[in-house]
């Protein structure tokens, strides 16, 4: 059975393209299209229906210990109303999902993302603990984001919180017309941004509109996952499915700095302990087309006639204006500047590693 | 929109005649449903292609979609224009956005593509 966000409705008002997504029908795009819909998040502001994503709460005693145990970044370094982007790795060290982890005052909030929100549930699960409860409560919350520079403008309006001190990857509990919401400096963009998590879905398309209708004044339109992905790439955010999964671990994914070796033990710290003493065989590394060409997920990556890897993401950047990608590659090959070839129907394109993010001018506020 | 003057294909591109030689495109229909396009891969002039192989390539942000010959012929034209200004095929998918010419080998095949009432029908206009 397909589900529904709370914003459904919304969407096809809007006119948006639906098409099913991680188990939800989704807008991947609205009438003015993806190109058109980056723009506009890179340029002042924009709206996205993000409720599709997982949310788990974990309470309880021993809610610390569990999250130590299930996830590689150390969550005892948080601060109530602090969030933490963060990976739950299996034994092997292969990736089981990357999430956000935010400490509340008393419990702790897991966003997944949707198309894994089972078998995190039942991964977490299994690896439970005497003293803490586990709780899925991604049927009942509603997610917003909105993102760009012109953000907290927009969301300044709806609230009476001096949000010019939120500081990134921090939340507050607050209102929005008397709806109360979680709202975190976060976002998958590259620019300044919230995202605003509520669960009284009665009122979801109400807020919809409040935070549209705060946006008017700077052109706040919708936009769809189309642009999320393109948005996300440009910054070399991964993406689960894509650039990491279960056969790729933090180390070669480029997640080294999630990984916390010296804060006790975790599911995955062996293997991941062994794969950093044996150096990684492989890279997630980003590349731009030199010229023409595309790279699309699995095209094959060579060097000088030698295959050494395989795409993982791959799109037309709207603001470079050129094919733009990842892929894993043999670890010979991995440095910036190596000069690449990615075989797209059967010819050979030139393009070369650059250092991440490949746009450059975002405005999130990394500390 | 369908033209009411061409022809269709049930892959949703259009071919319009002028004597021996056949202009085709993608439809509008075609170019709403694959989003903003980005990259055309055209194909090579004087080509002989057979109805059914890949005449071009076009790239929208998330897809790529294949273009395919509707009948045999020899390519005798390119719009060149594409290479620098792919969204044409956008904006302008039945004139400007045109992909290639191409000389049609046998007049006897044209019969087996769509009117445009039939091609409406296949879109649900």
């Amino acid at each position: 059975m397909v589900k529904r966000t709370p914003f459904y409705n919304i969407h096809k008002k809007l006119k948006a393209k639906i098409i099913p997504f991680a188990g939800f029908e989704m807008p991947i795009q609205y009438p003015y299209g993806i190109v058109h819909e980056h723009r506009k998040v890179r340029e002042s502001v924009g709206m996205f229906d993000l409720s599709h994503m997982g949310e788990f709460i974990v309470r309880g005693p021993n809610a610390l210990d569990f999250l130590q145990k299930t996830t590689v970044n150390d969550v005892s370094e948080l601060d109530v109303g602090q969030v933490q982007y963060s990976n739950m790795c299996y034994a092997d060290g292969g990736i089981v999902d990357d999430l956000l982890v935010y400490r509340d005052e008393d419990y702790y909030y897991l966003v997944v993302n949707a198309s894994n929100i089972d078998k995190d549930y039942d991964w977490l699960h299994s690896n439970l603990i005497e003293g803490v409860t586990l709780d899925d409560v991604s049927d009942e919350t509603a997610l917003i984001g909105v993102q760009g520079s012109q953000s907290e403008a927009v969301v300044q309006k709806l609230m009476n919180d001096n949000l010019s001190e939120l500081k990134y990857y921090h939340f507050i509990h607050t209102e929005i017309d008397g709806t109360p919401v979680m709202l975190s400096r976060t976002g998958y963009t590259g620019e300044d941004g919230f995202e605003i998590y509520f669960t009284a879905l009665d009122y979801a398309e109400e807020i919809w509109e409040k935070v549209a209708e705060a946006g008017q004044e700077f052109a706040i339109e919708p936009i769809g996952l189309g642009a999320r992905d393109t948005l996300r790439l440009e910054m070399k955010y991964p993406l689960y499915g894509n650039d990491i999964d279960k056969d790729t671990n933090p180390l070669e994914a480029g997640l080294r700095w999630v990984v916390k070796f010296d804060k006790g033990d975790f599911i995955g710290k062996e293997a991941l302990e062994k794969v950093k003493a044996e150096k990684i065989q492989r890279k997630l590394v980003p590349f731009v087309m030199d010229g023409k060409g595309i790279p699309r997920p699995h095209y094959k990556i060579f060097n000088d006639g030698q295959e050494i890897g395989e795409v993982r993401s791959g799109t037309m950047s709207p603001s470079l204006g050129i094919g733009i990608g990842t892929g894993y590659v043999h670890r010979n090959f991995m440095k910036s500047g190596t000069q690449i070839e990615i075989e797209i129907r059967d010819k050979m394109y030139p393009a070369t590693i650059i250092k991440p993010p490949f746009y450059k001018e975002g405005t999130v506020k990394s500390n | 929109m369908v033209k009411e003057d061409l022809l269709y294909t049930e892959t949703h591109e259009w071919i319009k005649i002028d004597g021996k030689v056949a202009t085709v495109g993608i439809t509008d229909y075609a170019q709403k449903e694959l989003g903003d396009i980005v990259y055309v891969e055209l194909p090579e002039v004087d080509n002989e292609l057979s109805a059914g192989d890949v005449l071009a390539t076009v790239e929208a942000v998330k897809a790529v979609e294949e273009i395919y010959m509707p009948i045999d012929g020899i390519v005798v034209e390119v719009n060149e224009q594409l290479d620098d200004a792919s969204d044409l095929m956008n904006s302008n998918p039945y004139d400007d956005g045109w992909i290639a010419k191409f000389e049609i080998a046998s007049e006897d095949e044209l019969e087996g593509l769509l009117d445009a009432n039939e091609y409406k029908k296949l879109i649900g206009e």
